[in-house]
């Protein structure tokens, strides 16, 4: 589990900066301190929290906010179904420990090429805490620093690629990978966000054929 | 917006997402799989990496936004490509982006 920290450490600074936006957005779109810690503390997923909100704060109603969070959130059906063999323990645990997956904390713990509960766990609880605690410090101080003006937004994407790269070794999932980047680039512009991820899970298929 | 309409967002989203997130763990579990449904979890990773890079570079509200993002996203590639260590692709990646917005 400490592995699992440290591992997450460099990245610290996105989910601080990126859950202070949040919470500012939040409380202009009326959750409240209280709504927007709870909704970092339950929910604990950047994209669908920010796309929720942006839809009350833009007075959409809150069947569009529920349905564009779960559509981005969809995915996290694969990231789970990926890492499902790794948690220990009784069924009520292995539920709770789950919580700790989030993009980053899921795509860390598969850095050497098969995934670890310890960097899982290790690397949730920190973004987890960082997350839940940028929400609350971004209602009462506002934007800490906006994360695009230091280019966080592309040091994201380029982290899962570095992690990517590990995988592209085997043909297999050089061929998987690719197929799932060309599914996704061919649905964004026509599907609703967060659809174009769940359908790349169909690359996954291409597993079947020895 | 009133509070009971957001606190219902907030309960909806939060109980449905938990139950994305734990399905994985509580449905398969430890169980063996059959060698046909693990090969597919298997690549299952590699897919969704793939997928999350494509939406974070080049994703926008329903197109493609083409921006500095795929500049500092570049960047890392080759940084990645160097076998630099992770904070070094991403400091790479950020910097490059916000300098390309600095211009």
């Amino acid at each position: 589990m400490p592995d699992g920290v440290r591992a997450a450490l460099p990245l610290a600074l996105g989910p601080l900066l990126f859950s202070a936006s949040f919470g500012v957005l939040a409380v202009d779109a009326g959750l409240g301190t209280l709504g927007a810690v709870a909704m970092s503390a339950t929910t604990f997923a950047g994209s669908a929290q920010f796309a929720a909100v942006s839809i009350l704060d833009s007075g959409g109603g809150a069947a569009a906010a529920i349905v564009a969070a779960l559509l981005l959130n969809a995915r996290y059906i694969s990231l789970s179904l990926a890492v499902a063999s790794i948690f220990p323990g009784s069924r009520r645990r292995r539920a709770l420990e789950a919580q700790l997956i989030v993009d980053e904390s899921w795509a860390l713990a598969g850095r050497s090429g098969r995934f670890e509960y310890g960097i899982l766990v290790g690397a949730g609880i920190l973004l987890y805490v960082l997350w839940v605690g940028g929400t609350a410090l971004g209602t009462v101080a506002g934007d800490l620093l906006d994360p695009e003006a230091i280019g966080l937004d592309a040091a994201f994407p380029a982290l899962f690629l570095a992690l990517l790269a590990p995988y592209l070794r085997d043909r297999r999932a050089l061929v998987t990978a690719a197929v799932a980047g060309a599914i996704t680039l061919v649905l964004l512009p026509l599907a609703p966000a967060g659809v174009p991820i769940v359908a790349a899970s169909v690359a996954a298929l291409i597993g079947l054929r020895r | 917006m009133t509070w009971p309409v957001t606190w219902l967002v907030i309960a909806v989203v939060g109980a449905v997402t938990m139950a994305f997130k734990a399905s994985g763990p509580v449905l398969l579990g430890k169980r063996e799989l059959p060698p046909r449904v693990s090969s597919v979890v298997e690549v299952l990773a590699p897919a969704m990496l793939a997928a999350l890079v494509v939406t974070q570079t080049v994703g926008g509200d329903g197109e493609i936004v083409v921006d500095e993002r795929l500049f500092g996203v570049a960047a890392g590639g080759i940084a990645v490509w160097l076998r630099a260590p992770l904070l070094a692709v991403m400091v790479i990646a950020a910097a490059t982006a916000a300098l390309i917005r600095l211009l």
